[in-house]
């Protein structure tokens, strides 16, 4: 924040970066190759729903958008809509494992829709979930309003796998932007398609 | 690049607090100005008390920041929660701080029944956000209320708000110690003053008196920056959540309980009132005087604001991207 907006208790909306999304392909394949990790297929997008008409249409207009997609040959399952215990929307797109380009491609297709109706602010962390063979669970966050991605690897009963997250972060480190700033690797327990 | 933004900034808002803070600079130039004056005109043996108040008011004003997290969490009794101990509550800041993008501060509790919210830090780095356990667990406040009220405090932490409100107090403080030094001198000192130094008798009551005034007028303008701080956080938060109606309802469940404390409770929390989401003071009088003098502007007023974001966010999108 500038010294104005300080001064007048100002503080304006932060737009989302969504250019990096596009990293996330190859990415998935130096995390298969490195770490023995594969997409799941599922990816999903968060987003804070604000009250009122104009978002409620848009909302629509980017389900049937993607339901659209649907008709094509392999464009996966129907995309989910749910609501989580924090009050944030969550759009769950599912694809086959190996279409990771049209999972990227279903995520960048909300956010825009997203961004073009001025509802960009609302943006809160776009999740792609990795499994390797022995079932452990690792996910890569994005954060809209930094640009930045960071690994999140849940144990049961609320533990993180923190070994696993820093590895990744290591191998991912010349592929994506990742968080440097630990402390904004906030955990999304229960997150729909982890 | 345009930025897309849907909400026209509050320009009566800003309009207020400028003016607000250009009187308040004014009266310390004109304080000083004063002082100076007065200084001249007789030869300056009273020049040590104004020395004395402003290195003592700097000094605690300068403390009172940077300890401020420290201080206020000592006043509340509040202990430092891990996300372990309090899941629920370090989500939602988590997600409040993503959303707007800005540094997750501490997160504490502090004991009683009194359903309240403060943050203090002397920047985004140092500072902590705390809830009463009232506020936690007996208001009834549902999840997207208690959202509303850590948004309404993040938006305290964004702003500023203890920088801005020390640095505007910073008069008022110095004003308040030289009424004191000058009325004590006046009755101790008196005595001693020798007969050929008849200025410097003027002196001390003379500082008293423009002492006094500055304090008097500086101290409504304070209140008066806050009541506006304190609108511009409910405004901030209300957009970062987009849910004005629960920053309302939490409002109302929080003032009705207010209402329902001891009064024990309510002293004890008096001092850390400024930073309350809620004042947990209500000043007795009639209703016009506590409203120059409260630090939180009227539950109505608060109300107002938010139901005109309301319908803002309401609008039909004729042209989403709105007024720039």
């Amino acid at each position: 924040m500038g010294f104005l907006d300080t001064l007048f208790g100002r503080s304006k909306p932060v737009q989302p970066k969504l250019d990096d999304l596009f990293g996330l392909p190859s990415a998935a394949v130096q995390l298969e190759a490195a770490m023995g990790f594969k997409p799941t297929g599922s990816g999903s997008v968060s987003f804070r729903a604000p009250e009122g008409r104009p978002f409620a249409d848009i909302q629509k207009e980017v389900l049937e958008l993607l339901a659209m997609d649907d008709d094509k040959p392999g464009g996966g399952l129907p995309v989910e809509v749910t609501k989580d215990g924090y009050g944030y929307t969550w759009l769950v797109s599912n694809h086959m494992s190996d279409e990771i380009d049209a999972l990227v491609t279903d995520l960048h297709a909300v956010n825009s829709a997203l961004v073009d109706g001025g509802f960009g602010p609302q943006l809160l962390c776009t999740l792609v979930a990795f499994t390797d063979d022995s079932h452990r669970r690792l996910s890569l966050v994005y954060l809209y309003k930094r640009g930045t991605f960071y690994p999140f690897a849940p144990l049961s009963g609320n533990n993180r796998d923190n070994a696993l997250e820093l590895q990744a972060k290591g191998i991912l480190g010349d592929d994506l932007r990742m968080e440097q700033d630990l402390t904004r690797w906030f955990p999304v327990w229960g997150a729909p398609g982890l | 690049m345009a930025t897309q933004t849907r909400y026209a900034p509050d320009r009566g808002l800003t309009v207020r607090m400028t003016a607000t803070m250009f009187l308040l600079g004014l009266v310390f130039v004109a304080f000083v100005a004063l002082i100076i004056g007065i200084m001249s005109a007789a030869n300056a043996s009273g020049a040590s008390i104004v020395l004395v108040a402003l290195i003592f008011g700097g000094g605690t004003a300068f403390a009172s920041l940077f300890f401020s997290d420290k201080i206020a969490l000592a006043a509340a009794g509040a202990r430092e929660v891990s996300p372990k101990e309090a899941p629920e509550l370090h989500g939602i800041v988590d997600r409040l701080c993503a959303l707007a993008d800005m540094d997750k501060p501490r997160v504490a509790i502090a004991p009683g029944m009194m359903p309240n919210a403060f943050a203090t830090g002397r920047n985004s780095k140092n500072s902590v956000l705390c809830v009463t356990e009232g506020l936690l667990y007996h208001t009834g406040l549902t999840q997207e209320e208690l959202e509303g009220v850590l948004a309404h405090e993040l938006s305290h932490v964004a702003h500023k708000d203890v920088q801005v409100m020390t640095y505007a107090s910073l008069l008022a403080i110095v004003a308040g110690l030289l009424v004191r030094f000058a009325f004590y001198s006046e009755l101790f000192g008196g005595g001693r003053r020798s007969s050929n130094d008849g200025n410097a008798a003027l002196i001390i009551p003379l500082i008293l008196l423009a002492s006094a005034v500055v304090y008097a007028i500086s101290f409504l303008l304070i209140r008066l920056l806050s009541r506006y701080r304190e609108l511009a956080a409910d405004r901030s938060g209300a957009l970062l959540t987009q849910n004005p109606s629960a920053l309302m309802s939490a409002l109302q469940k929080v003032s009705g309980g207010m209402n329902r404390i001891p009064t024990q409770d309510l002293r004890a929390a008096e001092p850390l009132n400024a930073f309350y989401f809620a004042p947990a003071m209500k000043l007795s009088g009639g209703a016009s005087l506590s409203a120059v003098f409260s630090t939180h502007p009227s539950l109505e007023k608060r109300i107002e604001q938010l139901s005109k974001i309301q319908r803002e966010l309401g609008q039909p999108g004729a042209d989403p991207r709105g007024i720039r």
